[in-house]
């Protein structure tokens, strides 16, 4: 057993913080450490490691907040990383010195399940008795010091949401830094025989085999585990050491040793919940009829058949709303600021290089994806005001049956749900499905819903070729046409995952266990921390990554340059400077008209002449097909890494200067009247539209990619999704631009 | 033999036995769906599958194919 060194003065006590999914863990876990919290990853794994120091409290106490789960019997990587922790198996982190359970109190007796288990890893136990208010709602009595004398471990009383309990919980924390006690049940378990025989077998038989392979000793908590769990994680991370023969040899005596009848699973269930009943006997009091309650008043609506289905699809309705409406005042203010910021400098430095350089690289590249800083969270506030009130849950109950049509799940809605916002969160958000299967498939297709930084190109082809015209009296044309591609992302989606599912992941449908929560109230300074989360990542993401992609894109753009080229256009503004067309006010206009069309002749040829241009030039034939000419081309290479880049990359191509963004009429009007070598317009309807399709289906985002490799530790499915939505887009772009151009014709 | 998915809406009635898949029926076994454990039918789905079930006082939704292998105690 790997016990943890003592604490000493240089190392703070490591408190790990454990509880159901839905007892309040996250919060009260916010409510302890405040602002210290240091968010991070478990080497090999994928989930987040989120810790902090316990405020207000003279110990120094480290918490540790665990992915939340029902039992250490562990069947999704969220669940694996809390049981490893507890244990000490993680590579690179001490043993915890301490727990803290946080339990529901309107649940005890399923969150007392964990519990139980946790009683038997040999640390000091602190249980957190959350959500108090709920249980008292339902007219549940919990006599807490009864409980904790029986159960042999101090509890608090808390309600996290409120702050209530917390000084109590802080000195309770302080005390067992102090004594270090560890659990001393008054009312002994009694641990169904075959489960003694079978670890006892386990122990003396198969376990130094085991200690041998794994390289260290194991707890009995895991020996219990590899025993119980058929298919568990226990038993998994032996398959890494063992062929599956061996393995089975290996079991075979000490599950004959239990020798059951029912599963020794259904036998460990019975043990612990008999001896939770022992121990909350005449400590819980229930009303004889349980009182009615909110949640199942409101459940009565929000799910009903009618009003429940409508209530949902008003939801999206108001998302979506709030995404392109609501944000615009917002963006339209940080993207006057940069143009401001733009041209400031542009008057201020002569030109040349290094203020190309800063106005059209730096600003210019980071500006045009700072500007989606508003969109991103008012959805996450959309997604997280969901999630917290305990209404997502709903929505994957709704959403199950249809899910299922394609073979998944309806814990796969609520990711791809989330996609809409922003792939590479959504990506992390599949961790909640336990399935490794279904994660995976629903990782592959999460990429194909419409994410918020599709919207700029959208916007500004669509304002500027789809005719406003009003089809059936009220739809207008335009919004259909948003709503259309918006279907083509859902309905892609759905399609490459019932393809998937049935070739590359073909397996079982997995169980479906969901638990419904109680509604409650959101708590505003959860959300606010969890937004001021997502603000920095996304900022700090378009200060590096996507600064650098925009300066790199600028120097492909940039260089090299012709210098005679250059003479050539200055002696043409000398020229019109030296002979003005008279003094009268239009006549200076027409001057300054006369300027800006050589300014952008020379931006365009510059950039023709650029790494960029010569490089659109060179795979122009790989997109000739889809109805695009080089430039369109540029722009689109140029949006592989960020797909946001695309807005300022047209402008740019299409010779406008810096502070493009899609509400730019000028952009659109370059565009309108941008043309082909023989004269005829480049962006009619068709080639709009194909445009439109590849950015729907392509999968334009560095992040995303690195995202998916993380998630899924591997390299080849990152870079299977970027090649098989890479050619969707094309194939789906090529398929448009023929369509719609027999349809024009 | 009366399963799980055929009761009513508000109907109540005692678990007898679980026959699911090991892990579902594992995990529903650590929620407290066990021999003798109480369990209500709440409602199903506007599409009629997964179901909802009320079991000592925690919702829980699973699918109509799960809830068949959860086999109830005829009064």
């Amino acid at each position: 057993m790997a016990l943890a060194s003592p604490p000493t003065a240089t190392r703070p006590f490591r408190v790990a913080v454990l509880g159901n999914p839905n007892a309040g863990k996250s919060t009260l876990f916010n409510a302890l450490t405040g602002l210290s919290q240091k968010i991070g990853n478990y080497p090999g794994v994928t989930v987040e490691r989120k810790a902090g120091t316990l405020t207000g409290s003279d110990a120094a106490i480290e918490l540790i907040d665990l992915p939340g789960t029902y039992s250490l019997a562990a069947h999704s990587p969220d669940e694996m990383v809390a049981v490893d922790f507890v244990l000490g198996h993680i590579e690179g982190e001490a043993r915890p010195d301490a727990l803290l359970v946080v339990a529901d109190a309107s649940n005890l007796e399923r969150n007392l399940y964990l519990v139980t288990q946790l009683l038997e890893a040999d640390l000091p136990v602190l249980i957190a008795l959350n959500m108090v208010d709920v249980a008292e709602a339902r007219g549940i009595k919990i006599d807490a010091t009864a409980l904790a004398q029986r159960i042999g471990v101090p509890i608090v009383a808390t309600r996290a949401d409120r702050g209530r309990g917390l000084p109590e919980l802080r000195v309770a924390l302080g005390r067992l830094v102090a004594t270090r006690s560890v659990p001393r049940p008054t009312i002994a378990y009694v641990e169904p025989a075959a489960l003694t025989a079978g670890v006892a077998a386990l122990a003396s038989g198969a376990a130094p085999a085991f200690a041998r392979a794994l390289g260290r000793p194991l707890h009995r908590v895991e020996l219990l585990r590899t025993l119980v769990d058929v298919d568990g994680h226990a038993e998994e991370r032996l398959l890494k050491q063992f062929d599956r023969a061996t393995l089975a040899a290996l079991l075979e005596p000490a599950r004959t040793a239990a020798g059951a009848m029912v599963p020794l699973s259904a036998i460990e269930a019975q043990g612990r919940y008999r001896w939770i009943k022992q121990l909350t006997a005449g400590c819980i009091e229930r009303p004889a009829t349980p009182l009615p309650n909110w949640t199942d008043r409101i459940d009565g609506v929000l799910t009903h058949r009618v009003i429940g289905t409508l209530v949902f699809a008003g939801a999206m309705l108001l998302l979506f709303q709030a995404i392109f409406r609501w944000a615009t005042p917002a963006m339209e203010a940080i993207g006057s600021s940069f143009k401001w910021l733009a041209s400031t400098i542009s008057a201020e430095l002569p030109e040349g290089a290094l203020t190309s350089l800063l106005v059209d690289g730096a600003i210019g590249g980071v500006g045009a994806v700072v500007v989606f800083l508003p969109q991103i969270l008012l959805l996450f506030l959309f997604l997280g005001l969901l999630e917290d009130c305990g209404y997502m849950a709903r929505a994957a109950f709704l959403m199950d049956r249809l899910m299922t049509h394609v073979g998944l799940s309806g814990k796969s809605f609520i990711p791809m749900l989330s996609g809409f916002a922003c792939a590479v969160p959504a990506v992390m958000a599949t961790r909640v499905i336990e399935d490794r299967r279904d994660r995976l498939v629903t990782i592959l297709v999460t990429p194909l819903m419409t994410c918020s930084a599709r919207l700029p190109v959208y916007a500004i082809l669509i304002a500027g070729f789809v005719p406003a015209r009003r089809v059936f009296g009220v739809l207008e044309l335009p919004a259909l046409t948003l709503l259309a591609l918006y279907a083509l992302g859902i309905v892609t989606a759905m399609a490459c995952a019932f393809v998937f599912k049935r070739t590359l992941l073909r397996g079982p449908p997995p169980p479906f266990v969901l638990e419904l929560p109680s509604y409650k109230w959101p708590s505003p300074r959860m959300l606010a921390a969890q937004l001021l989360d997502r603000a920095k990542a996304f900022l700090q993401r378009a200060g590096t990554v996507i600064l650098a992609m925009s300066l790199v894109i600028w120097a492909a753009g940039y260089f090299p340059r012709d210098a005679a080229m250059a003479a050539g256009f200055n002696a043409e503004r000398a020229a019109i400077r030296a002979h003005p067309a008279g003094s009268g006010a239009d006549a200076i206009e027409l001057d300054a008209i006369a300027l800006a069309a050589i300014d952008a002749r020379e931006a365009a040829l510059h950039l023709e002449q650029s790494a960029l241009g010569r490089c659109g030039h060179a795979v122009e034939p790989l997109f000739a097909p889809l109805g695009w000419d080089w430039r369109i081309t540029v722009a689109a290479l140029a949006a592989f890494p960020a797909r946001e880049v695309v807005v300022s990359t047209l402008g740019t191509v299409f010779s406008l200067g810096h502070g493009v963004d899609e509400g730019s009429t000028d952009l659109r009007d370059a565009l309108a009247s941008a043309q082909r070598t023989d004269g005829s317009p480049l962006f009619t309807l068709p080639v709009a539209l194909s445009v439109m399709v590849f950015f729907a289906l392509c999968c334009q985002c560095g992040a995303t990619i690195a995202t998916i490799r993380r998630e899924t530790q591997s390299w080849k499915l990152a870079w299977f999704t970027f090649g098989y939505m890479t050619v969707l887009a094309w194939v789906g772009a090529f398929a448009t631009f023929k369509v719609a151009g027999w349809f024009v014709a | 033999m009366t399963t799980l998915d055929q009761l009513r809406p508000g109907q109540r009635a005692e678990v007898l036995r679980v026959a699911a898949s090991t892990s579902l029926a594992q995990r529903l076994a650590e929620m407290g769906l066990l021999e003798g454990a109480s369990v209500r039918m709440v409602r199903s789905a506007p599409l009629g599958d997964p179901i909802e079930i009320e079991l000592e006082g925690c919702h829980l939704s699973i699918r109509r194919a799960d809830a068949r292998g959860v086999v109830l105690r005829d009064d």
